[in-house]
């Protein structure tokens, strides 16, 4: 099963947009060159963020430099749980999760305690650009810990599960659910084995499920039935993410949001490149909806107006 | 959005230029195709002999000169003689002159020449001969030449179709009267030339010989050659044959003697000759050279400068490879080059020798790394470290293999230390983050795509294009050029997607 193949053109039936054909014919296209340390640069969309009104996770601090990395503990003191991220990583790479702060030591999500040591030497890898792209030199973000929603509690292990809009030329056209599975080790990244489950567009509704491109139905660690899940906020989620493409000017974007428990939805990050699984996930081509935009030409429509239209045409009910 | 025409074009050019300039190594250079093609040479060693009679003797002699051979290398031995080449304008009349102030006795002068086939038989006039001055038949014979020759002359429409009638009819089973009159006091090839040039038809006597392998003693043989339309035809009037064999070389095409000596009696030459293979390759390098045509190739660099390209021509090779099977095949590789120079190590290790070191020289790379990420060091002093301590394993395996005898061992120094380092830091953070699993599965990756490289790039036929023919990087280029505005489905991609597909 897992080894055979289908045949380019019942790809091209459904739509299905391809690496190379999303690299040349959209990146290459609607992505200026210019505009890519907006996404790219987290601490740059942090600061885009705010000047533009939309929430962010709290930022505790910034260290450029590698005698700052031992002001960290001064830096969380006063905090249940800390993120620290490469400003420029991708991937999900280099990301450190700290839930618990007791008395200078820290725990990692799963209960292993962090030796200080071990952090500074994660900062200082940081630092050094070894998660960032073509290895350039970096800057360590300490964000604060999200304190995510209960609302999808069960359905995600051991993680802050998020929600991956595409927006193309300002229009949602796909979401995605990504929940971290015992095999992501808390990460939401599809690659490392998180779940992604496509969420409609129209109503924030789960659609389908899949883990390492392969359709599932329930959660692998908790068993619950995946498509059940009903998004909150799911008109506010859309908005942000529409705001995000006047925010960046990048043409073909994706955003991803987290579910604060009191901040409600929080723009975790910004992603030139969105990965394709997407489509997996939705269990349709995204191919026919980028065209539709694209039959729009010059529109002028404000974010609620895309909003609003994205939520008619590109609902999964709709026909395009 | 802008039209894609010009960078198509460009593309076309590209291939075009990249195609052409091969075909014209290959054709007009000789530059063979396949690598270590063989071709047939000959040598010809020519031997003059006269009795000197103590006065000053000049011996001229007429050197081959027929677009059918090449001539690689000739030369002359003559102790005590003066040699001079006479090169007039008209390549037919090449000579050889020696010169003493006395010769006494019996005389042997040599010439020898190596010569390959061109393939080229056509004899092309560069200038029209001007007509011939008819010849006076002696009385006795007149009558009978000139109804032999109107009598073939009304059967001809052209100087070819006249000379090919005359042929047939100095051959024929049953001859006129008159030829079997005029053959009995002329020689065929004689008389042939006189009966053109009565009706003002250019025509030469030339000289041939036929190369037969390991022949000792052997003559040259007369032929005519008749001038029609910027061409020269040859004609064996002895055998009524017309055209000539492979195996024929025209020595003397001046019309004039082959040898004359002055100050010697009794003078003669006699022909030896072999055959011999040697390398299509080498035989069309010592042409070029000869030509002065080496303008625009690597053979004029330095020895080692040449082995250095052999080595950079081959990068293009494996740069396509990974393209193709990044592009069109969908895999991943750690490091986006790293296989390509991986090969190149592999070329000069061997691919079994090259895996085992590559691999024992990783797996201990990265017991000692794990070693370090405990010591908690900056990243670039860490990656210094690793290069240190590659050097060191590299440097004990070297040692190692040598006191056991393992010759194989001792080429491990040609793999890359700093693509070695940054891999073994690579795979120790993607183990650290990632898990063992990864780490197989990405350096399995990495050196299947080397392997593939390495097997594309060691292959003897892409070795000897990509340095006999340089444009073939131009196709290369055009290739990797299309490749990028690829915007199909992935190999992989068709299995990753397979659930999008199917209801």
């Amino acid at each position: 099963m897992r080894l055979s193949f289908t045949t380019p053109s019942a790809l091209r039936k459904k739509g299905v947009l391809c690496m190379n054909k999303r690299n040349i014919d959209y990146i290459g296209r609607c992505n200026p060159r210019k505009f890519y340390k907006r996404v790219d640069d987290k601490l740059t969309t942090k600061e885009l963020a705010l000047a533009n009104d939309i929430a962010v996770p709290a930022l505790i601090g910034v260290v450029r430099e590698q005698h700052e990395i031992e002001d960290i503990p001064a830096m969380v003191l006063k905090e249940d749980g800390f993120v620290i991220k490469p400003s420029k990583g991708s991937g999900g790479k280099g990301i450190l999760v700290i839930t618990k702060v007791e008395e200078g030591r820290y725990y990692k999500p799963n209960g292993q305690e962090v030796v200080p040591s071990e952090v500074y030497r994660h900062v200082s890898n940081i630092l050094s650009g070894l998660f960032s792209l073509g290895g350039a030199p970096d800057v360590g973000i300490v964000e604060g810990l999200i304190q995510f929603d209960p609302v999808f509690d069960g359905y995600s292990y051991e993680g802050v599960p998020d929600i991956r809009l595409i927006v193309y030329k300002g229009f949602p056209v796909m979401g995605m659910l990504r929940l971290s599975t015992a095999a992501s080790d808390g990460k939401a990244n599809l690659h490392q084995g998180a779940v992604g489950v496509g969420v409609d567009i129209g109503t924030g509704k789960g659609l389908h499920a899949v883990q390492f491109d392969t359709p599932v139905d329930l959660h692998p660690d908790t068993n619950k039935v995946l498509t059940d899940i009903q998004v909150p906020h799911w008109d506010f989620l859309l908005h942000t993410a529409s705001k995000a493409y006047e925010m960046s000017e990048m043409g073909y974007l994706g955003t991803d949001m987290v579910l604060d428990k009191v901040k409600g939805p929080l723009l975790l990050e910004l992603n030139a490149r969105p990965g394709l699984a997407i489509q997996i996930a939705n269990n349709r081509g995204i191919l026919p909806y980028l065209d539709h935009v694209d039959s729009l030409g010059n529109h002028n429509m404000t974010v609620d107006e895309r909003v609003e239209y994205a939520k008619k045409h590109f609902a999964h009910s709709a026909q395009l | 959005m802008h039209s894609k025409k010009p960078f198509y074009i460009l593309v076309a050019l590209l291939f075009i230029l990249g195609i052409t300039a091969s075909v014209y190594r290959g054709i007009e250079h000789k530059v063979p195709f396949l690598p270590g093609k063989q071709v047939q040479s000959w040598a010809v060693d020519a031997k003059v002999q006269f009795q000197g009679t103590g006065a000053p003797a000049e011996v001229s002699f007429s050197l081959p000169s027929d677009p059918a051979f090449e001539i690689l290398v000739e030369n002359a031995t003559s102790p005590g003689y003066g040699l001079s080449i006479t090169d007039t304008n008209d390549q037919s009349d090449r000579r050889a002159i020696w010169s003493v102030r006395s010769a006494q006795g019996q005389q042997d002068l040599y010439y020898k020449v190596t010569i390959i086939p061109t393939g080229s038989t056509k004899v092309i006039a560069s200038t029209e001969p001007s007509a011939p001055k008819p010849y006076i038949w002696p009385a006795t014979e007149q009558a009978a030449a000139e109804q032999a020759t109107e009598e073939v002359w009304a059967k001809s429409a052209t100087n070819l179709s006249f000379a090919q009638q005359l042929n047939k009819a100095l051959n024929a089973q049953e001859r006129s009267q008159n030829i079997e009159l005029l053959l009995s006091s002329n020689s065929p090839t004689k008389l042939f030339l006189h009966m053109l040039q009565s009706k003002g038809i250019p025509a030469q006597e030339v000289s041939g010989l036929f190369l037969e392998d390991q022949r000792r003693r052997q003559q040259l043989s007369p032929f005519v050659e008749v001038y029609d339309k910027g061409e020269w035809h040859l004609f064996d009037p002895t055998n009524g044959t017309q055209g000539r064999g492979e195996n024929l070389l025209l020595w003397d095409r001046s019309g004039k003697s082959v040898l004359d000596v002055t100050g010697g009696v009794n003078s003669l030459v006699n022909f030896s000759m072999l055959q011999d293979t040697r390398s299509a390759l080498a035989t069309s390098l010592d042409v070029m050279n000869n030509q002065n045509a080496l303008d625009f190739s690597l053979y004029q660099l330095p020895l080692e400068e040449q082995s250095l390209f052999k080595g950079i021509l081959l990068i293009p090779i494996g740069v396509l490879m990974v393209v193709f099977l990044r592009v069109i095949v969908g895999l991943k590789t750690s490091g986006t080059f790293m296989p390509v120079l991986i090969a190149l190590a592999f070329i000069q290790t061997t691919l079994l020798t090259g895996l085992v070191g590559f691999i024992l020289i990783v797996a201990c790379g990265l017991m000692i790394r794990s070693y370090l990420s405990d010591l908690n060091l900056l990243l670039i002093s860490r990656i210094s470290a690793v290069i240190i301590v590659v050097i060191g394993i590299i440097g004990v395996f070297t040692l190692l293999s040598y006191k056991l005898g393992l010759s194989e061992g001792l080429t491990i120094t040609f793999f890359p230390m700093i693509i070695l380092a940054w891999t073994i830091e690579r795979m120790s953070i993607l183990w650290e983050e990632e898990g063992p699993k990864e780490v197989v599965l990405q350096g399995g990756g990495s050196l299947f795509v080397a392997t593939l490289a390495y097997l594309a790039m060691s292959a003897t036929w892409v070795q000897h294009w990509v340095f006999n023919f340089l444009g073939i990087h131009l196709v290369i280029l055009a290739v990797v050029l299309l490749m990028g505005q690829y915007t199909g489905y992935r190999l992989l991609e068709l299995r990753r997607f397979k659930p999008l597909a199917g209801e």
